[in-house]
């Protein structure tokens, strides 16, 4: 990986570079494409590689049938939404009394949420999944939600991008007699949003792919989300037919898939603008 | 007079059925699939015909993954107040259900003549499990034993005779050894004999352990003998099948994968339950037999599979619908039928005179091989805090199969670990 | 607007996100730790206290020790191999290499991906005799291994899967990191004609420091609180080699219901969390005036 060429004769990278990076690419692109294989082609052909092998959509549409991912996807698709959602709400209201108000307890506030950067309700679960069964909240969408709708991520980026909006701006408007949240409304969050487009990508992502957590707390069908139904269906114990497999899991993960290939600049940028924070 | 009674009595009729009609209890029924094929559309199956046979019940199935994931969602239902009616658990899970006074005993709902009659019409090797103080917590539905697949065409071409599978530990490692090939670098191309060890190994194990005359525990459910001499001589052979004798895959060996495995003549002989008779059945492309888990000092398997279970929360009429369901599902002539669609063992000994299952045994022989090992069957290891004290049990082995101790360490240390488990349960 | 009025607005602002961060993080941390020394309840018989007997019972439980260290030794191995798979990814995308943005696709493409998702697949790959780890294998003549049921590679094993998709996700920061770098530290190496390795590590790695701490500390809670492939791949066998902290929690809370012994358990995990805030503290702390 090493490159010990002058910099100067080599504002292009070496083709050193160049293969590595390929190679790389290929290697981690591998086990997707060799799942669409086995996804795209009848059982026979899941493990050998056949040049003539018959393509086929059969696998999924015995993947579809198979277990109810219509539902599956439909509890997922609310779920997030629901999640996101509350989150834009709470959030912008504490990251803004955060940025914009002086208050006794300000720091102590701010650092009993940064403790949920390092500290997620995962890994409290048993005690949280107590919580949620004294609620009468276990087994509902809601429940699976609830933890979550507090994001202290969420919180602080929101929290360094008010920080940064110009005291003109709410001076002015201050002027012209607008209440606290109005200010809030009119100028904090129209200049806040590539912020929240990258939080909302970083949500979606993060709870379209929980697991965990879902496990525990769903048992039936009606509020099963994607990820604990493909694992239910995938569970290796009834005899496995990678084929019909492969076909869920890609299925399951297809939404998120062809969204990132659509929206890759877009995804890409809110992750960076994520970290950049 | 008669016309006056007959219009009462229709419109009484009729009131009642709509009345039923309004007051339909749904029935929630959580049950697993451990064996391949289309469980889940059989399932279903029964449950809409049951509803059509009952309006004023609607039975509910959901899948809810494995045996082991299925009793964590039971018993999680269970403590969040919002319990199933019913469900299959394993018949070792009966202990844990009752200390977690999640199930009530079946003897509650038993009030006819028929109803005992039903509650004695099952095998009795099947009863062990579900059965302890006196009181039967659990019927049998998808009940099996272990037994032995051979492919014949393997058995052809290595020279064996195809319809005389191995009768005895010694016949096991020679035909073994005949059956292994490979190929020109000296990899394994196919393993004689193949008996799996992931996620359960203990159940496998028993028919091991109990064919060298050892049993692993006590039917009060608070002992076990895993350091039993017996017992380690029995693991010592599994682990020499691999290590000594080189006919057997070493390291630890996929549940899920074994059968297609042997469909895959990747593997000429293995052990596997009955339950997956009817999916190796559809798949093989050869001519393969069924037949009885080889001798040691005597024939043995344990049984497996899991019962019907009605929880305690549930209200009554739940509970009452989950009980009628409970004798629909294991009326002979369905038992027959679902012995037929999966290879599971019919629960009951007049299922088997059934016309369909006497045809189809008569047509397709291995389908009675497991309940012809009955007589020699045991009781699953079940016990108190059974997950853990059979994780023990299921660490240690796999610990011996993958060398990492000796089967003598193995055993005393899963016997530690147990007794300390079981002391609370001592009393 | 009076300061009484401020204060209670900022509190009433503060509130709702409060409820839901007090209710699910910061109240059952402390309900969890009273009730590592409080019994398992069962049916009949409620929560007593016991004093340190669930620590004891953890400290002389085998499966506790194998956990623990088998979290570490996996800490270990993903943290610094996918910082380093990383930076090389940033670096590449970030150069004008053909086809950047088919690289910078494959490279991200699995943090997309639901880790169920990806456990499934890997384990079509790791099958023993057909999975294709072991058909391009014996290509070459090698044997076969049986990669998630030999306790020896079981964790690597998954290791390797953990990497995969880590990796793509940490690389996206180092971008970010390095786009935002000035040019005219490059035209400054230009013309004194270093190389690109000097360049790289005497000018681009200590800048990239406060990235690299942001990424050390994502990666060590992800070491310690991702386990979804676990439960897929290998649930936690063979014989408890790929048994992770937070995995064993699991199983002790949800398959044996001893809420004695899982309270200790994520005690422990809180205090390893802990561990590494105070670590990001002090790192930042230092290196932050780098910049």
């Amino acid at each position: 990986m090493s490159q010990h060429a002058a910099f100067s004769s080599s504002t292009q990278p070496g083709w050193l570079s160049t293969i590595g990076a390929w190679l790389l690419a290929i290697v981690w692109v591998l086990p997707l494409l060799y799942s669409a294989w086995a996804a795209f082609h009848p059982s026979e052909f899941a493990t050998r590689l056949a040049w003539d092998a018959p393509l086929t959509l059969d696998n999924f549409a015995k993947a579809w049938e198979a277990a109810p991912f219509a539902r599956y996807f439909l509890n997922t698709t609310m779920l997030v939404a629901m999640i996101l959602g509350i989150q834009l709400v709470l959030c912008t209201l504490a990251a803004y009394a955060f940025a914009r108000y002086e208050f006794a307890g300000k720091n102590l506030m701010f650092s009993l949420m940064l403790v949920q950067l390092m500290v997620m309700p995962e890994i409290l679960i048993v005690r949280n999944y107590q919580t949620l069964s004294q609620l009468g909240l276990v087994d509902t969408l809601f429940g699976i939600g609830l933890p979550y709708f507090a994001s202290a991520f969420a919180i602080f980026l929101l929290r360094q991008t008010f920080k940064t909006i110009p005291k003109e701006l709410v001076e002015a408007a201050q002027m012209e007699g607008a209440s606290a949240l109005q200010i809030l409304w009119h100028v904090y969050i129209p200049l806040a949003k590539p912020v929240y487009l990258a939080f909302s990508l970083v949500s979606v992502s993060y709870h379209w792919n929980n697991f965990l957590w879902p496990l525990v707390v769903t048992n039936s069908v009606e509020s099963r989300p994607l990820t604990v139904g493909l694992q239910v269906f995938a569970s290796t114990d009834q005899g496995i037919d990678w084929s019909i497999i492969t076909a869920a899991t890609l299925l399951t993960s297809g939404p998120l898939l062809i969204g990132f290939l659509i929206f890759q600049r877009q995804f890409v940028q809110s992750f960076m603008r994520a970290g950049i924070k | 007079m008669k016309k006056w009674l007959t219009a009462v009595s229709m419109a009484a009729a009729g009131l009642c059925t709509s009345a039923t009609a309004l007051a339909q209890t749904e029935v929630p029924f959580y049950f697993p699939i451990a064996v391949g094929g289309p469980i889940t559309k059989i399932i279903d199956q029964y449950a809409s015909d049951f509803n059509k046979d009952n309006p004023s019940y609607k039975v509910v199935p959901v899948y809810a993954g494995t045996y082991q994931e299925t009793i964590v969602k039971a018993l999680t239902a269970h403590k969040s107040g919002k319990p199933p009616a019913a469900g299959i658990l394993l018949s070792t899970d009966t202990f844990t259900l009752a200390d977690e006074d999640a199930i009530v005993p079946i003897d509650n709902f038993v009030k006819t003549d028929d109803d005992r009659a039903w509650l004695k019409s099952f095998f009795p090797a099947f009863m062990l499990n579900g059965q302890f103080a006196g009181k039967t917590w659990g019927v049998p539905f998808q009940r099996s034993t272990v037994v032995m697949y051979w492919n014949k065409d393997l058995f052809k071409e290595a020279g064996l005779d195809p319809n005389k599978p191995p009768q005895n530990w010694k016949e096991l490692v020679s035909m073994g050894q005949k059956l292994t090939k490979k190929d020109a670098n000296g990899n394994v191309t196919q393993w004689g004999v193949q008996v799996p060890s992931s996620g359960f190994p203990y159940w496998l194990f028993q028919g091991f352990s109990t064919q060298n005359g050892a049993i692993l525990a006590n039917a009060e459910g608070n002992e076990v003998k895993y350091d039993d001499p017996k017992v380690i001589e029995a693991l010592q052979f599994w682990v020499d099948l691999s290590r000594k004798y080189g006919i057997h895959p070493p390291g630890i060996v996929e549940w899920g994968t074994t059968p297609r495995d042997f469909m895959e003549r990747k593997a000429a002989i293995i052990w596997t339950t009955t339950g997956n008779l009817t999916n190796i059945r559809s798949n093989a492309k050869f001519d393969f037999g069924v037949a009885m888990l080889p001798e040691g000092v005597r024939r043995g398997s344990p049984t497996g599979g899991g019962n019907f279970f009605i929880f305690k929360k549930a209200s009554s009429a739940e509970q009452e619908g989950a009980f009628k369901f409970a004798k629909w599902l294991t009326q002979p002539a369905r038992a027959a039928k679902w012995s037929i669609d999966t290879g599971y063992v019919a629960v009951s000994p007049a299922s088997y005179e059934t016309p369909e299952l006497k045809k189809y045994a008569a047509e397709f022989p291995p389908a009675l091989v497991a309940r012809d090992q009955l007589p020699f069957a045991v009781a699953e290891l079940s016990t108190h805090d059974n997950q853990r004290v059979t994780k023990a049990l299921n660490d240690g082995l796999q610990a011996a199969l993958t060398g990492k101790k000796t089967p003598e360490q193995a055993m005393k240390d899963a016997q530690a670990e147990a007794n300390r488990l079981l002391r609370p349960y001592k009393r | 607007m009076s300061v009484t009025t401020r204060h209670i607005q900022a509190y009433l602002l503060l509130l709702p996100a409060f409820v839901f961060l007090v209710g699910f993080t910061h109240y059952p941390a402390v309900a969890t730790l009273i009730d590592s020394f409080m019994s398992t309840p069962r049916a009949g018989r409620a929560a007593v206290y016991v004093g340190i007997e669930n620590y004891q019972v953890m400290v002389e439980d085998p499966i506790f020790w194998k956990s623990l260290f088998n979290n570490l030794w996996f800490a270990l191995a993903t943290i610094p191999i996918s910082i380093a798979l990383s930076v090389a990814m940033a670096l590449w995308v970030n150069e004008k290499i053909v086809g950047r943005q088919f690289l910078r696709m494959s490279y991200f493409l699995p943090t997309v991906l639901p880790m169920i998702a990806v456990a499934n697949i890997w384990i079509f790959f790791y099958t023993p005799g057909y999975g294709l780890i072991n058909q391009f294998l014996q290509l070459f003549g090698l044997p076969g291994q049986n990669w998630l049921g030999n306790p020896s590679l079981a964790l690597g094993a998954v290791t390797v899967v953990a990497i995969w998709k880590e990796a793509g996700f940490f690389m996206i920061f180092y971008l970010a990191a390095l786009q935002t770098m000035s040019p005219s530290y490059k035209e400054a190496a230009m013309i004194e004609g270093a190389s690109r390795w000097y360049f790289f590590r005497r000018v681009q790695w200590p800048l990239l420091m406060p990235t690299t701490i942001f990424v050390l500390v994502n990666a060590l809670i992800n070491a310690f609180r991702l386990v979804d492939h676990i439960i897929v791949m290998t649930k936690g066998g063979p014989d408890n080699a790929s048994s992770l902290l937070l995995f064993y929690l699991y199983e002790v809370g949800f398959k044996f219901w001893d809420q004695g012994l899982a309270s200790a358990l994520t005690v422990v995990l809180l205090f390893i969390l802990a561990l590494v805030g105070l670590l990001q503290f002090f790192l930042l702390d230092r290196r932050t005036h780098y910049r």
